[in-house]
């Protein structure tokens, strides 16, 4: 699902911003850290503005598979 | 009536068909209320109970084809208004209401179906806040289930496009009211599952009658939301409104609109939260930087003047010095102090003074001693020259002096008495009263020779 690997990267960088504030780390590793939160980050953002905003219909297929349509308010019943 | 007054015989099944007829003749569209007892559910579909009240029951018997229509669940206990027919069972000489149509008394039935429905999900834990799942936290796709005529997916979609949440939509469109609805949705629901790219679902239509949100109480639906991997936000009709599905959907949006605000707000909430961890992250890193550069500076200045701290060291040693010094010189005074003291006490008990209190003593009693021998031998001398004197009266010396002389043998000097001491030849001295001298004897004359 697309939420799931947001929701892991989210979790890396709620991690990654708590170990950074907690500060008993060495500067070697407040950096990498603080590399690896902002990686994270980026990735969140992206995921965030990647979607499309499509409004579509889920058609089911006689043979059980399913088809997305663009949406338009009056093609349906 | 005529058969009574002939002595007419009537078979039993007669009689009895003859008393049916009656019966259903005049109780052929009846009302009647009573509680339940005595219910029967046999495989057939046939319900069979007892309607009573105090006074009276009657046995009554709902059919298959009527039982089928009946939307809520038949119980003991049960007060209920039915609506039939009287009849008769023949082959045990009964007579039986024959149920068309059966109704809750006081609520209706709907209503009833509700709440058995509701109780018997409940037990089987449909509702447990345990089984719900939590909504994604970020949902960037939507599955809706609902008709695509309605109002619901309007507002849905305006609530969308208004706040400008990045979210794709994708709908399957379902009838939400009617016979066969209920499949439907639910059928959309299972399908949304098999699809799987979505990550929450919104299940709901507007707002209506009991009657026209009742696909949304049916147990199909519920058991399909209650299915489904994918978190499912109900959204049926208004506020008020409570269905079975809004009971086991992971979470009840009030309102189709406020199913939309929810996902939105997620999805600013995580705008919002994102900022804000990246800030931190920022934050975080500022000040591990910052007190990493504050330890190097003021470790960087310690290395550049080694002397500030040799400095304090010598004022510390210097310190210790002066606190040392001050405390041995108190505990030399106190030492000196004493020490005079036993000096002191010492010297006064000096054997030096001893001796010489000594010698004083010896001196005195030596000087004692000298007077009183002097005294003594002042007085000896006295006694003494007189005793001489004495002595002197009587000296052979004298006698010598008067002319008298002492005569000793040389060899042994004894003194000569008798002229038998001698023997012609021998050495005599002579002793006078001034000098001496040596004789040799010639002649001896003894005392009778004299005679």
């Amino acid at each position: 699902m697309a939420a799931e690997k947001f929701e892991t990267m989210l979790r890396k960088l709620e991690d990654a911003v708590e170990r950074l504030e907690s500060g008993d780390l060495s500067l070697e590793d407040s950096l990498k850290i603080f590399e690896e939160g902002v990686r994270c980050a980026n990735f969140c953002v992206k995921k965030l503005d990647e979607a499309e905003k499509k409004v579509e219909v889920l058609l089911k297929q006689r043979d059980g598979t399913f088809q997305k349509k663009e949406f338009s308010p009056d093609n349906e019943r | 009536m005529s058969l009574f007054e002939e002595r007419t015989i009537l078979t039993v099944s007669r009689l009895t068909g003859l008393i049916r007829g009656v019966l259903e003749e005049n109780f052929e569209h009846v009302w009647v209320e009573g509680e339940v007892s005595n219910l029967a559910l046999p495989a057939s579909g046939h319900l069979y109970f007892t309607l009573k009240d105090p006074g009276a029951q009657i046995r009554c018997v709902m059919f298959r084809a009527s039982a089928r229509a009946l939307r809520f669940k038949l119980q003991n206990g049960m007060m209920l208004v039915a609506r039939g027919r009287v009849s008769v069972y023949d082959q045990r000489g009964e007579y039986q209401f024959i149920v068309e149509y059966l109704e809750p008394k006081g609520v209706g039935a709907l209503q009833l179906a509700f709440v058995q429905l509701k109780e018997k999900l409940a037990r089987e834990g449909l509702f447990d806040e345990s089984r719900k799942q939590r909504l994604p936290v970020l949902p960037l796709k939507i599955g809706i289930v609902t008709s695509t005529s309605g109002a619901a997916l309007h507002d849905i979609l305006t609530v969308l496009r208004h706040r400008h949440a990045g979210v794709d939509v994708l709908i399957s469109p379902v009838r939400v009211q009617g016979e066969g609805a209920a499949e439907e949705i639910a059928g959309a629901v299972r399908d949304f599952n098999r699809y799987g790219d979505v990550d929450v679902l919104i299940v709901g239509r507007g707002g209506g009658s009991l009657e026209d949100l009742w696909s949304f109480n049916e147990e199909v639906v519920a058991r399909a939301i209650f299915s489904s991997r994918i978190p499912v936000i109900s959204a049926v009709g208004h506020e008020v409104d409570f269905t079975i599905a809004d009971l086991v959907a992971d979470m009840r949006a009030p309102t189709p609109s406020a199913a939309a605000e929810m996902v939105v707000k997620s999805r600013e909430e995580m705008d919002n939260h994102l900022q804000h961890l990246s800030r931190r992250l920022f934050n975080a890193l500022d000040r591990r930087m910052t007190s990493c550069r504050e330890r190097l500076v003021s470790t960087m200045r310690a290395l550049k003047d080694p002397t500030m701290l040799v400095g304090n060291l010598f004022q510390r040693i210097d310190e210790l010095r002066d606190r040392m010094s001050r405390a041995l010189r108190g505990e030399l005074r106190l030492l000196r102090e004493g020490l005079a003291a036993d000096m002191h006490r010492l010297r006064l008990s000096h054997p030096v003074l001893a001796v010489e209190r000594c010698r004083e003593r010896l001196l005195a009693l030596d000087a004692r001693m000298t007077s009183l021998v002097t005294r003594q031998l002042d007085g000896h001398r006295e006694r003494t020259s007189v005793s001489v004197a004495r002595l002197h009266a009587y000296s052979p010396l004298t006698t010598l002096v008067r002319g008298y002389s002492i005569v000793r043998r040389l060899d042994d000097g004894t003194v000569v008495r008798d002229s038998r001491q001698i023997e012609p030849g021998d050495c005599l001295g002579v002793v006078f009263g001034h000098g001496s001298a040596e004789c040799v004897v010639k002649k001896r004359h003894d005392e009778r020779d004299r005679e």
